[in-house]
């Protein structure tokens, strides 16, 4: 696990991530929030005398990521982790905050100027069945980014590009003749990724890029991914609910639950000394074939509805540690020793003096609570 | 294919070959397996998928559908030939004395019925009892697997319950006739990790209260290792290697198996590269030549492309893989 840069941004507990490494991080999010709408119609509402329901899915973000890192971001369905990957790749309109990709503000910009940046950061999908189209040779499949971005000149070029891109990820040149049904699973997965490199992108989002595949199979995607990014440099948002493939994976680990991170930091640190109760929950319940905990107790409980999240610290119903203050106050991201940042009144309330709440200076929007 | 002569079997499979017709010529996808399942055992069934394993649960169900057919082997259910039953003398064995858990609990409970009623109809369906005394039995059972209010739950919509609580009720649903043999299929896979870990212990707590024995379904080496007593490794349709799960797990002896529990990423570990096997399980309609792993298997040698192995004892279970011919059992 290669953690190189991550120096300047442990360095001290109470530095806040906007500080240490506005320097070198190629993507900085920053209080990043999604609202959806989901209240019924207005007439429905006078009728039934309802107000406006709204999902807070991703709820003040902020997160810095090394140019050539991997950050993972984990939770259970339902977290906000395929949200944030909308966000960044501009599916979705951020509500509030900002993202910040190598220097630019990308909620600000015009979607015409934008159009630089998507070459720039590309996705990998989840259901490689879902995500390429059955009807196009594999080689128009890759070659459609290379022509919509103009890299190559010419049709021979842009095969010797293709046939290039394809053995690459462990194929062979004459598969770009096949269409994607005559591919495994793993073999589109690999298509995919040829896909989304194309471009020549430096940052990679790739949700759940390994869920839909057999474990055999996705020993050999993820090593190709980290053969891909050493070889590249590519900087990697990875979305898991998988903790044991984003430890092989990841430089920096986010954990969130119900739109906000609960803990942040270095990988290592994270899974060797998990504090959040629901971060220590999660490593928990991995399934351990090693059998060394076959008679473990399960814990109890489950994710509550996010349109009407508990008041307090939205973990308190399932939390062993939960205090009054918990139920009465959302704990923020507080620094911690190791690099790490936790948002738990009960982890960091103990020696409260010693951290203060991380980045909350640079997050105003984040603060702000309450929507009807 | 194991030794079990102590006790007489819940469940015998027999040489079971499942076959299905195509325009081009008959497919294989299950092809010549056999295991016992002892009275309150619960055997770890698990593969990639299109290995066979849930098909095998498909038929041991008589749910198989045509094309599907069972064209070889038999299936014996408390001695009794099950394979070959008439519909309705099989769709009375199912429910009450063979239960089944799917995947995905949304599609497995209907949306239009309450979980009173689809418990209520199982439970008199299979057992003459009246409509108050069915209805205490499922509130009995609600609160049995764990849902909480169950007399006020009971009278809820599916949609109104969580996956979890979803996957509850469909256990309920399983063992409200007290089979004594539950096929569960990737029962957690829908569901969340820590969600799971819950469903898991569930469902092992219920069989052991109930005596049933289960045949587990999953992808999920993990998930067997945490519930099976023994597990089964299919790979392209046939049994590779079948034994006492610790042993399987700690030791196993299939260069599938091996290659297998290596590639399973672990917490801590810090490998710089995951072992992979390399290439795809084969397709049905191109199968190699002998083993059907030889041409991923790093050990193939000449015999493994000539034969399929036949399954030779090793220490509590079996194992079909030529490296292991002749040597002394």
């Amino acid at each position: 696990m290669t953690v190189a840069s991550t120096s300047s941004t442990s360095a001290s507990p109470s530095a806040s991530p906007a500080t240490s490494a506005s320097g070198e991080s190629l993507l900085s999010l920053r209080g990043l929030s999604k609202t959806f709408d989901l209240s019924p119609p207005l007439l429905n509402r006078m009728i039934e005398r309802k107000g406006k329901s709204f999902l807070r899915a991703v709820d003040g973000l902020d997160i810095d990521i090394p140019r050539g890192t991997t950050f993972s971001l984990v939770g259970e369905s339902g977290c906000g982790k395929s949200t944030v990957a909308k966000l960044v790749v501009g599916l979705h309109a951020a509500t509030r905050g900002k993202i910040r990709f190598d220097g630019t503000d990308l909620t600000g910009l015009h979607a015409s100027a934008r159009g630089a940046y998507r070459q720039r950061i590309q996705m990998i999908f989840q259901d490689p069945y879902a995500s390429l189209n059955p009807r196009w040779r594999v080689r128009d499949i890759i070659a459609e980014p290379l022509r919509s971005f103009s890299i190559t000149s010419g049709r021979a070029e842009e095969q010797r590009e293709v046939g290039r891109l394809l053995e690459m990820v462990g194929l062979s040149a004459q598969d770009g003749d096949k269409f994607p049904h005559q591919f495994s699973g793993g073999q589109r997965q690999r298509i995919s990724i040829a896909r989304a490199i194309s471009s020549k992108p430096d940052f990679l989002v790739c949700d759940e890029p390994t869920s839909a595949l057999d474990v055999s199979v996705q020993s050999q995607v993820l090593n190709l991914m980290r053969d891909l990014q050493a070889e590249l440099g590519l900087t990697y948002l990875f979305i898991s609910h998988d903790l044991a493939v984003v430890d092989f994976m990841s430089d920096y680990v986010g954990v969130m639950y119900l739109g906000r991170l609960v803990e942040a930091g270095p990988a290592q640190r994270i899974f060797e000394a998990p504090e959040h109760p629901y971060t220590r929950l999660l490593m928990d319940t991995v399934p351990d074939i090693t059998m060394a905990r076959r008679d473990r107790v399960p814990v109890t409980g489950e994710v509550p509805n996010p349109i009407t999240p508990p008041p307090g610290c939205s973990f308190n119903p399932r939390c062993p540690l939960a205090s009054d203050i918990c139920r009465a106050q959302s704990p923020e991201l507080v620094a911690r020793e190791g690099g790490t940042r936790v948002a738990c009144h009960a982890v960091t309330g103990a020696d409260g003096s010693s951290g203060r709440p991380a980045g909350a200076a640079h997050s105003p929007g984040a603060r702000a609570r309450g929507v009807a | 294919m194991t030794a079990q002569s102590n006790t007489s079997p819940l469940l015998a499979v027999r040489d079971l070959s499942i076959c299905f017709d195509t325009r081009h010529g008959p497919l294989r996808a299950v092809d010549g397996i056999t295991f016992d399942l002892a009275p309150g055992e619960i055997l770890g069934m698990v593969g990639e998928s299109g290995a066979g394993k849930s098909l095998t649960g498909t038929a041991i169900t008589g749910l198989l559908e045509r094309p599907g057919r069972i064209d070889r082997g038999e299936i014996r259910f408390e001695g009794q030939r099950i394979d070959n039953l008439p519909a309705e003398a099989m769709r009375r064995l199912r429910g009450r004395k063979i239960g089944a858990i799917f995947q995905d609990p949304l599609t497995s409970l209907n949306p239009l019925m309450t979980v009173g009623q689809q418990l209520i109809q199982t439970i008199r369906t299979h057992m003459n009892l009246s409509r108050e005394a069915a209805r205490r039995r499922a509130i009995e059972f609600l609160s049995e697997v764990g849902i909480p209010a169950p007399d006020a739950r009971i009278d809820q919509y599916p949609h109104q319950f969580s996956g979890g609580m979803r996957q509850r009720v469909v256990i309920a649903l399983a063992l409200c006739a007290e089979p004594s043999l539950v096929i569960a299929d990737e029962p957690t896979t829908a569901l969340d990790v820590s969600i799971q870990a819950q469903i898991l212990d569930l469902l092992k707590r219920m069989c052991r209260e109930h005596g049933a024995a289960v045949i587990l379904v999953t992808h999920d080496m993990g998930v067997i290792a945490e519930t099976a007593d023994r597990v089964a490794v299919m790979y392209s349709g046939r049994v590779v290697e079948i034994g006492p799960v610790e042993k399987v797990v700690r030791a196993p002896h299939h260069p599938y198996t091996k290659g297998l529990m290596q590639s399973i990423p672990r917490i801590g570990s810090n490998a710089e590269r995951l072992t992979q096997i390399d290439g795809a399980m084969p397709r049905l309609t191109d199968l190699p030549e002998g083993c059907a792993f030889h041409p991923r298997c790093p050990r193939a040698f000449d015999a493994c492309r000539a034969a399929k192995p036949a399954p030779v004892p090793v220490e509590g279970g079996a194992v079909a893989c030529h490296l292991y011919q002749g040597e002394p059992a």
